[in-house]
């Protein structure tokens, strides 16, 4: 331990004799003359920024995040709170995982690539695509990057992209500024109680798309129908079929590959990481034929000299460090970490696990949307449809004040309209949920 | 499952003189017949069973088999793999351009506190404390880089240049100025030619001077009315300072263009020297690299980006700002006037940025200029220990040794045997055969006279040598060329 408060940083292990011998060697008096700045644009001024102690840091974090309110989330709309092994922290902060680079030396990095290998194997069993990276920041830039996707591998000359009229904001945005540099223009396609209205977008489908964006389960928790007609559609305006969801979602649902989805995005983080104020994982899986397109990085097989089974970051040649202007994507520092954290808590459920998890949501949403329908002053859900996890409920008071009022009894959920709240059940247990529907009561009349 | 801790061979010897006090690398090798540890898949698996599904038939998927780890198998699979990984904590890194730091272990707590640990669409009054240390963030980088104004939102250094590419044309055609072109050195990291180029802008490539820094008759002959934008590392990637920074900027603002400022490099400049003052108008920082919050095998990262007054108002939407007054809260959310929009889904890599926060007031004034001075001491140390020829000069935080006639990438494998992790190889390409070497701060003399020493031992030995190292590793020399040729990017692909 370097208790050291001194002048200097503690994280060099300098002593001053050491100091002295190493300049001597360089040839310098001192470290200044080591810079070579400028001196009208040197910085001889401070920061203004104190020391503290490890100690002194840690409790002064610890009042400041104090702060936040201790509250029961039903929270959704794309984050979502399983909760996460210990085993899963413990192992994925082992500091040979953590405080390690890229893989760009293999030969030293095996353990690091045999897992980004597994969880790019993971993705391909629930997805059926015959890819997947090894992650990307988040579901919004993930869905970005497919749309880049779209406009490097159709031929066609057209330019639009069709995305649902129901979609986080987040998303929304970042897709915008994903294409400004593009000649492609985003449109939405109406819902229908909560899912693709398939006739409407039937109609908004023409030789200029070049991509079909749907999520299932949507932003506001209903389960797509009819993805299959959906695939149709889009496959034949020759436009990439582009589904957003979620590995939870993947082990219960219709397999996208078998609906004819050509990329699937969407958020991984719903293993392996706890609510993270918005931090993500993004997933992103593709045809095969797509592999000399794809963004981000890519593990494969290989051997070594000893005819061994090894693994290595491969294509490399698309990436911005060889490609330059012409890569596939801008992507470097990626997600990785949070991707071998996912691939942890997902082999440690199994298939059976992971289904169990997404039968249970679907079971907990029914079961509360029938509670809070028997509130007064609340109707649910909104949406007739099967719910994975959340649903939106109608409320006859202001959806902002009962919010509000939900707060200060101890509750979190989304207003998203006047009269709508949205409500999710992953992450709360039996008797959390039981004290919502007492507390919605009083609020909501 | 069960496997030894090594296959049972004693590591052949090596021309290295395992008798000093030099490294003694041995990774763990864990093996089940021919193979290393076995994939989770070779394991367990277990099957999905949909007869008591909830939802109809048309609805769900027909089966699904994965692999399953009861928790004791999971520990020794990932126990396992770790021991395969080498970490800035197994040993030195100099990786050219990635600054490999040590990562304080408490930085990691304060993460992890639970208080922290929140959905991103909690109501704001709810949120004071995660808004408190974001607000403290961007004012401690708004400070250090001599900015004004600093979003969290881009989750990586790449995404930071994104995000500073939109703020740039936003606020170009905001002035009614329609700017096309984007000026990148030759020498800048790759994922400056990709930003610019994802945002919709043409990539003009500078030419570097015989001195390794900007050209400035290059630099006058590229710019004109269409220059949006300069890209520039400073030092650069070959460790140098670019000296006619100040000339530069004038040139660049003449034109009407901006100058944006890559923070990879910020580590050499801590306390020295602030790109604002040198007249940047925007800059990422990366934060994992130069305040220490660990690059987790290739991410999370973070990138914020830094702007002056005049760009403030286009940066991402939203800004964390003190509240008024005559509010009960401390700190609310704002969207810049002319926001470019969102970058991110939510607020970027919180858990990075809380460490990044925590490392920052560790060191504080002193601490931060230190860590420059000595990251600046080791590189100039180091590079006048090693044998192989080290052009330009002087030199910043790194430095671009020549492997000469040898073969970077072989030099590089056969450094692993000596127990310590190799340079960034073959970039930039201005060296031939180039050895990009950044000790950071954090290594001190013994250890840095030891990386000499294994860069020494190298360049004195054969080719033959060289081209079949390493030795001492999990795996020989892997194929690379086989993997891009024999694709097989999951496990499906081994069982054909």
């Amino acid at each position: 331990m370097n208790g050291r408060e001194t002048a200097g940083t503690p994280y060099a292990p300098h002593g001053d004799a050491e100091t002295r011998t190493m300049l001597d060697a360089v040839g310098v008096d001192s470290e200044e003359a080591l810079f070579d700045i400028p001196e009208d644009v040197r910085f001889d001024g401070d920061f203004g920024i104190d020391s503290r102690t490890e100690r002194e840091i840690r409790a002064e974090m610890a009042d400041e995040l104090a702060r936040n309110r201790d509250l029961v989330e039903l929270l959704g709309r794309g984050h979502y709170d399983y909760y996460v092994p210990s085993v899963v922290d413990h192992l994925a902060d082992r500091s040979e995982f953590l405080t390690s680079y890229t893989q760009y030396q293999p030969e030293v990095t095996q353990g690091f690539l045999q897992a980004l290998f597994e969880y790019q194997s993971l993705l391909v069993e629930l997805t059926g695509l015959g890819i997947a990276n090894c992650s990307m920041y988040d579901a919004a830039t993930a869905l970005g990057e497919a749309a880049t996707l779209a406009e490097r591998v159709r031929q066609t000359s057209g330019s639009r992209v069709l995305v649902p009229e129901h979609l986080a904001d987040g998303r929304r945005e970042v897709l915008a500024n994903y294409v400004a540099g593009t000649d492609l223009v985003v449109e939405s396609y109406a819902m229908d109680d909560g899912v693709a209205d398939v006739d409407a977008l039937g109609e908004a489908v023409d030789d200029e798309t070049v991509m079909v964006y749907a999520e299932t389960p949507t932003v506001r928790g209903c389960i797509e129908e009819d993805l299959d007609a959906v695939g149709d559609l889009a496959d034949d305006a020759d436009a990439l079929f582009v589904l957003g969801s979620d590995p939870v979602a993947l082990a219960l649902l219709e397999e996208p590959a078998s609906a004819g989805a050509d990329v699937v995005v969407g958020s991984a983080s719903a293993l392996g990481l706890p609510q993270s104020y918005g931090m993500d994982l993004g997933l992103f899986a593709c045809r095969e034929d797509f592999v000399r397109q794809v963004p981000g990085r890519l593990v494969g097989a290989s051997t070594d000299a000893d005819g061994r089974r090894t693994y290595t970051l491969t294509l490399q040649t698309r990436e911005q460090h060889i490609r330059r202007e012409r890569a596939t994507s801008n992507i470097c520092t990626n997600q990785a970490w949070v991707a071998l954290r996912a691939a942890m808590h997902a082999t440690g459920l199994g298939a059976d696990g992971l289904a169990d998890l997404a039968k249970r949501d679907v079971a907990d949403a029914r079961d509360l949307a029938d509670r809070v329908h028997d509130v007064r002053g609340v109707q649910a859900p909104v949406h007739d449809r099967h719910h994975l996890r959340e649903f939106v409920a109608h409320t006859d008071q202001p959806a902002p004040a009962v919010v509000d009022d939900l707060a200060d009894e101890g509750f979190a959920v989304h207003a998203i309209g006047e009269h709508h709240v949205q409500i999710c059940t992953t992450g709360t247990t039996d008797a959390e949920r039981d004290d919502f529907v007492d507390a919605l009561a009083e609020v909501a009349r | 499952m069960s496997g030894d801790a090594t296959d049972g061979e004693a590591p052949e010897g090596t021309d290295a003189d395992r008798s000093d006090d030099g490294f003694h690398f041995d990774q763990a090798r864990w093996s089940d017949g021919d193979r290393h540890e076995p994939l989770s898949s070779e394991k367990h698996t277990s099957e999905a069973d949909y007869d008591d599904s909830p939802l109809p038939d048309d609805l769900t998927r027909d089966g699904l088999e994965l692999p399953k780890l009861e928790e004791p198998e999971l520990a020794r699979h990932y126990t396992r793999l770790s021991e395969m990984n080498y970490g800035i904590d197994s040993g030195p890194y100099p990786l050219g351009s990635c600054t490999m730091k040590y990562n304080p272990k408490f930085t990691e707590d304060v993460a992890a506190d639970p208080n922290g640990l929140v959905h991103p669409d909690r109501p704001v009054e709810t949120v004071q404390g995660t808004l408190s240390v974001l607000h403290g963030l961007q004012d401690y980088l708004a400070r250090i880089g001599g900015m004004d104004a600093v979003t969290l939102q881009p989750p990586a250094g790449a995404a930071g240049e994104f995000a500073g590419v939109l703020v740039a044309d936003a606020y170009h055609e905001h002035n009614g100025d329609d700017r096309s072109e984007i000026i990148v050195p030759e020498s800048a990291h790759g994922t400056n030619f990709a930003s610019a180029a994802l945002a919709g802008f043409d990539v003009v490539s500078l030419p570097g001077g015989d001195d390794g820094r900007v050209d400035l008759d290059a630099l006058d002959a590229a710019l004109s009315d269409d220059t949006a934008l300069l890209m520039l590392t400073n030092p650069n990637t070959l460790g140098l300072f670019e000296r006619d920074i100040e000339e530069i900027a004038d040139m660049v603002h003449d034109a009407g263009g901006l100058l944006y400022y890559d923070g990879a490099n910020l580590n050499a400049l801590l306390g020295r020297g602030r790109p604002g003052d040198m007249g940047f108008d925007l800059m990422h920082y990366n934060v994992h690299k130069t305040f220490a919050t660990p690059h987790g095998g290739g991410g999370p990262g973070a990138g914020p980006v830094g702007v002056t007054d005049e760009l403030a108002p286009f940066l991402p939407d939203p800004q964390v700002v003190e509240a008024p007054d005559e509010r009960s809260l401390s700190y609310e959310f704002e969207t810049p006037e002319h926001s470019i929009g969102k970058v991110h889904g939510q607020y970027g890599n919180w858990l990075v940025l809380a460490k990044a926060y925590a490392y920052i007031a560790r060191l504080g004034d002193d601490g931060l200029s230190d860590s420059s001075a000595k990251a600046v001491l080791n590189a100039n140390y180091l590079a006048s220990q090693i044998e192989y020829e080290v052009p330009y000069g002087p030199f910043h935080h790194e430095f671009v040794a020549s492997a000469g006639d040898q073969d970077a990438a072989d030099v590089a494998k056969r450094m692993l045997d000596y127990g310590v992790h190799p340079p960034t190889t073959k970039w930039p390409e201005i060296v031939s055969e180039a050895l990009m070497t950044e000790p950071t701060e954090i290594e001190g003399k013994r250890t840095l006279d030891q990386l000499a020493r294994a860069f020494n031992a190298v360049a004195g030995e054969s080719d033959d040598t060289i081209e079949s190292a390493p030795e001492r590793t999990t795996a020989a020399r892997i194929d690379q060329t086989e993997a891009a040729r024999d694709l097989r990017l999951s496990w499906h692909a081994l069982e054909d």
